[in-house]
């Protein structure tokens, strides 16, 4: 664990994999919602390194590093009860074949390899009520487009590197998609219900075929 | 014709190049990917505010260059603060011009008008009682980069006011104003990825750089030297981490983009330093074409 200043007003913990960001980033998430880091605002997981910003308190970061020292990031987390979620997909996304191709097998494999995995949120970000997935079959675990999309629609179903993901709502954005929500499939982000993000970390996603519209 | 209780209203009837409703913010919800918005110019915001004797979490306007002109339902109380310049106050077929950084009392069917600053870009506008439409995520801001909060201003928006505030607006004359900078020298701490640009202190410090003409509220982008990749990280990726306002993010053309607060929660790009959080406000006003130097700081 290496802990970098990021300006006087909050710190970037940098850690070696999902399992480390997931220890650190809930140990301080549950330390902040028991009121214990007052002055602390965000605490934000993402792939290899976790935020914590205290704007105007920077005195706060002192007991954010205390905190940390007294994480141990080998311990296993005990089983959290974030839920399971299947998403309805109609797979006829535009990068299907170019996926196929890179997986060296065919499109029906792609769709058997996607929906035969239970993939697990890591953490969220990019846009409200994005997650990122992990748990993605080797396979798909591919690069993303080198120009990205100005506009990729809302509900789209993506890979990118060792996550997968869904577009919340119509966005830029350079993921390989494989696919595209159905209109009945439950809504990623909703600002007026609690939580407002249906994938949380620790939440269980499968995606299910749902055929062609 | 017969009417019901007059509603306390702002109603548009002229827009410039954009009009926002705004506050303090959301900042909270990075983690599921809400970046923070609000204010870009807090302190401006927070003074139109006090002067109109709004509590500090009430919301206002942010106005980028004037062109803004809003009928008011019932006699209330304004500011308008941000770069110096005048309001004009329009009653029936008069009108009468007003200094900014004050409190101006306004009457029924009035229209206020937000002519574009002489310098700066953005001014903030504070009505007595605060733009009073419905929070999202504790927040009226609206956000340009998610699309969360009331979208921008448009002839014919209405837009409803809180209950008329009990506390007397403060005076007038307190508050000193100077034109906005059209040249900056900006604190900038290092970190958390300066090792990824090449001697980035030197070339921070030695480099002036020019605000790009696509500088948004996302945030100011800037032309000048190359921040260029240290040898050791040529051809590598930065996996997406997380970010703050004030972030200065060097993208592969080695051009720097400073956040501003309608910012991405994650950036894959490395962010060489953090501008002080007490002069980032200076972005806000900062036209295209200005110059910005930094004094790097060890972090």
């Amino acid at each position: 664990m290496d802990v970098r200043p990021v300006g006087p007003e909050a710190l970037l913990v940098d850690l070696d994999g999902l399992a480390e960001v997931d220890a650190v980033g809930a140990a301080l998430r549950e330390a902040l919602t028991r009121g214990e880091l007052p002055g602390v605002v965000d605490v934000v997981p993402a792939a290899r390194t976790v935020l914590v910003t205290a704007p105007g308190a920077r005195e706060a970061l002192a007991a954010v590093r205390a905190l940390l020292e007294a994480i141990d990031t080998t311990a296993p987390r005990g089983d959290r009860d974030a839920g399971s979620v299947e998403l309805p997909v109609h797979y006829d996304g535009e990068d299907l074949e170019l996926v196929a191709r890179d997986a060296r097998c065919s499109v029906d494999e792609v769709v058997d390899l996607h929906t035969g995995a239970t993939l697990t949120v890591a953490f969220g970000g990019f846009a409200p009520g994005f997650a990122y997935l992990a748990g993605l079959p080797e396979p798909l675990q591919q690069p993303r487009l080198d120009t990205p999309r100005p506009r990729i629609p809302s509900g789209s179903v993506g890979v990118a590197g060792e996550f997968g993901g869904v577009y919340p709502r119509t966005s830029p954005g350079g993921w390989r998609l494989l696919g595209r929500l159905t209109d009945d499939a439950p809504t990623l982000f909703d600002p007026d219900r609690d939580p407002p993000a249906l994938l949380v970390p620790g939440t269980t996603v499968r995606f299910r075929d749902a055929g062609q519209p | 014709m017969s009417r019901g209780p007059v509603h306390r209203e702002l109603v548009v009837t002229e827009v410039g190049p954009r009009a926002l409703v705004v506050d303090h913010g959301r900042p909270g919800w990075a983690h599921i990917g809400v970046p923070p918005a609000g204010a870009l110019d807090g302190p401006a915001h927070a003074l139109a505010q006090r002067l109109v004797g709004n509590p500090p979490d009430v919301a206002g306007l942010e106005i980028l260059l004037g062109g803004l002109a809003l009928q008011v339902t019932d006699a209330t109380t304004v500011a308008l603060t941000g770069p110096p310049g005048g309001l004009v106050v329009r009653t029936g077929g008069r009108e009468r011009v007003v200094a900014s950084h004050q409190p101006v009392h306004v009457h029924a069917g009035d229209v206020l008008v937000v002519p574009a600053p002489t310098s700066g870009l953005r001014g903030y506008l504070a009505v007595g009682g605060g733009v009073a439409v419905e929070p999202v995520l504790g927040s009226r801001s609206a956000d340009t980069l998610s699309g969360l909060g009331p979208a921008p201003l448009e002839v014919g928006t209405r837009l409803p006011l809180g209950p008329a505030v009990p506390t007397p607006p403060v005076g007038t004359g307190a508050v000193g104003v100077s034109a906005a900078p059209d040249a900056v020298v900006i604190r900038l701490h290092l970190g958390p990825r300066a090792e990824w640009v090449d001697d980035a202190a030197g070339r921070l410090r030695a480099g002036t750089w020019t605000v790009g003409s696509t500088s948004d509220r996302v945030g100011v982008r800037l032309g000048g030297p190359e921040l260029e990749r240290a040898e050791a990280f040529r051809g590598v990726e930065l996996r997406s981490e997380g970010l703050v306002g004030g972030a200065v993010q060097v993208p592969p053309d080695g051009q720097p983009v400073v956040f501003l607060a309608d910012h991405p929660t994650t950036g894959g790009y490395p962010v060489v330093g953090v501008v002080e959080p007490a002069e980032l406000p200076a972005f806000a006003q900062l036209r295209p074409g200005s110059s910005v130097r930094f004094v790097p700081l060890r972090a």
